[in-house]
């Protein structure tokens, strides 16, 4: 409400030369000054990319089992940068495509519980009573148990599949956005503006799409990042422990726990996974945490004003 | 403050209860109960006698009295691993999770207080950026790695403490540095962000006017106030210490009840599974509730109505 007026203020008072920034424009600008923000991002849309098309850019051979190429430690002369493994396949195409799997494991997670969340939420803030009680009763009991545990019980019971994976993930992760979306509707619901558009007689549903929703979007997309990087680590400890993904399917954590066993002799072949797990799960909490700061206009300034020390 | 305990009393009881019913469902659900409880090689008579004698012929809701029943006697049937009671199996292996999850505990919240303060008295400075840093590192890293590049680098490489397994205090160092990291970054976050607030506040600036010295308002008046959002987060960073301890013990072969629960998903043995997802909800539960007492005893303001 306050940071409406203040913008509309500052829209007002600006001279009438210079050209309002879309959006977008805006949201560029503000990731040129943030260096840590702009090299995670162009990392993760890199690995996103390149595990996108892996198949058109890997030469099929590199995955292919070659005895005679076991264990070549990396090196940048024959083009093994990372290594090859156990069974004579090149690590980093291997990473490539088992990073295919767990982004996408993780992306479609993150998708899931965020619009079942979110609505649960939504609904729970704005319509309080006795729904609320019972969501957020809920909410307390889930987050308050070890999920892993949990998932691990409840994939051993069901069966390892990709999509029992992404079910069970899903069932232990949209409590939060349900928490943040709750808490922020039930303060939005005091706003005038949402006060304003009830006399006029909007419905429920077009207050919620107009005003209530596109003020929740920051700070869930906010959260949905550094959930990404969560999930990443949730789906690949399950793959470790091998409860996740199963070959010939590859994922990240089973490529770790297929390295494990040579750890003596051949250290990159559980090095290497882990440090893309590592690099990517640090980008994104460190794209997650400009984020918050570049989608709230009250914090916006701090990105733009140079920095001290 | 009766009135609070007896609710957080209820409350508890029931994720208890729900979590019982929740492994009992999953138990019926995947059809033949008798898949998950014997090995998969079992005779059709030994599954028909199996059947008979859990009564998993009997209505859904007659197993399920009969089930918590047992639960409440703490009986869990017998694992078809080891041949013996599940509950005493589990109970055997509870004191090894304690010594690493107590270690654990303890050294990240000491060093997350130095760590944390130093950070909060000088901001930007050498000390703030490592633990920036350290804290980052924590919240990202995925702890089987961290554990393998532990092994790796001074176990096998450097060879200064052992691979896996247990005794002397040499065996704790790895798995507990593995399993402090995260809570270590998250609460030196706390404690830094808490004693800078505590700092800023009018009771300091007075204590200060007063003539009195740094490690005198420091200890006396902030430590106190910057404690409790770090209680809060310890709650929460138990139950992840609960998830983190499955794979630490598995990684290094610390023979507690993590390991042993993975032990039991390999040879499908859900009555130890059963009984050691009972304990660790009790566990998590019981810890809550201590927490949240402690919180309202040091906090006149929690105690609400």
């Amino acid at each position: 409400m306050v940071t409406q007026q203040v913008e509309a203020a500052g829209i007002g008072a600006a001279p009438p030369t210079t050209p309002r920034l879309t959006a977008w424009q805006q949201t560029l600008a503000l990731l040129a000054h943030d260096k840590a923000a702009l090299v995670s991002l162009s990392f993760l849309l890199g690995l996103g990319l390149a595990a996108l098309f892996a198949p058109v850019l890997l030469d099929p051979a590199s995955l292919k089992m070659n005895m005679s190429l076991r264990f070549i430690p990396p090196n940048l002369q024959d083009g093994h940068i990372f290594g090859t493994d156990q069974l004579g396949r090149d690590l980093a195409s291997r990473i490539l495509m088992a990073s295919r799997v767990s982004l996408t494991t993780a992306f479609i997670v993150v998708t899931l519980s965020l619009v079942v969340g979110l609505i649960l939420g939504v609904i729970a803030g704005y319509y309080g009573r006795w729904f609320d009680d019972i969501i957020m009763r809920f909410v307390d009991v889930a987050l308050g148990f070890p999920s892993l545990l949990l998932a691990l019980v409840v994939i051993y019971a069901l069966g390892p599949s990709i999509v029992n994976i992404v079910l069970v993930l899903a069932a232990t992760r949209w409590m939060l956005y349900s928490r943040v979306a709750r808490a922020e509707t039930l303060k939005l619901r005091r706003f005038q503006y949402v006060e304003a558009g009830q006399i006029i007689g909007g419905t429920d549903f077009w207050i919620l799409r107009k005003h209530v929703l596109p003020n929740l979007m920051s700070i869930v997309f906010t959260l949905a990042a550094l959930e990404l990087a969560t999930v990443i680590l949730a789906e690949s400890a399950l793959s470790f422990l091998g409860l996740g993904v199963q070959p010939p399917n590859v994922s990240l954590g089973l490529l770790i726990a297929q390295g494990k066993e040579y750890i003596t002799t051949a250290w990159w072949v559980m090095f290497f996974p882990g440090l893309a797990i590592f690099m990517t799960t640090m980008a994104l909490s460190l794209l997650a945490s400009w984020l918050g700061i570049a989608l709230d206009p009250v914090q916006r300034w701090r990105l733009t004003s140079a920095r001290r020390g | 403050m009766g009135r609070y305990i007896a609710r957080r009393l209820i409350q508890s009881f029931l994720v208890v209860l729900a979590v019982v019913t929740l492994v009992f469902v999953l138990a019926r659900l995947t059809g033949d109960p008798t898949d998950l409880y014997l090995p998969l090689h079992s005779s059709p008579e030994v599954r028909q006698s199996f059947r008979e004698a859990y009564g998993f012929d009997r209505p859904i809701l007659v197993q399920l009295g009969e089930f918590l029943l047992d639960v409440a006697r703490l009986d869990f049937g017998r694992s078809v691993w080891q041949k013996v009671p599940a509950m005493p199996l589990v109970l055997h292996r509870l004191p090894l999770t304690l010594e690493l999850a107590g270690v654990t505990i303890t050294g990240s919240m000491l060093l997350a207080f130095v760590l944390g303060s130093l950070s909060a008295l000088r901001p930007l400075s050498v000390v703030d950026r490592a633990t920036t840093f350290i804290s980052l590192i924590g919240v990202t890293v995925a702890d089987f790695w961290l554990a393998l590049v532990l092994i790796w680098v001074f176990a096998v490489y450097l060879n200064w403490f052992p691979t896996s397994g247990t005794g002397g205090l040499e065996y704790l160092v790895l798995p507990g540095i593995t399993l402090a990291w995260r809570p270590l970054g998250r609460m030196a976050q706390v404690v830094r962000s808490s004693v800078l607030e505590q700092l800023s506040s009018p009771y300091v600036t007075t204590a200060r006017a007063k003539g009195l010295s740094q490690p005198l308002v420091l200890f006396r008046h902030v430590a106190k106030n910057a404690f409790i959002p770090v209680l809060t987060l310890a709650g929460t960073e138990f139950i992840g210490l609960a998830n983190g301890a499955v794979i630490v013990e598995t990684v290094f072969g610390w023979p507690g009840i993590g390991k042993l629960t993975i032990d039991a998903l390999e040879r499908r043995d859900f009555a130890v599974i059963q009984a050691a997802v009972f304990v660790v909800a009790v566990l998590v539960v019981l810890l809550n509730l201590l927490i949240d007492f402690c919180y309202a005893a040091v906090d006149p303001r929690i105690r609400y109505e």
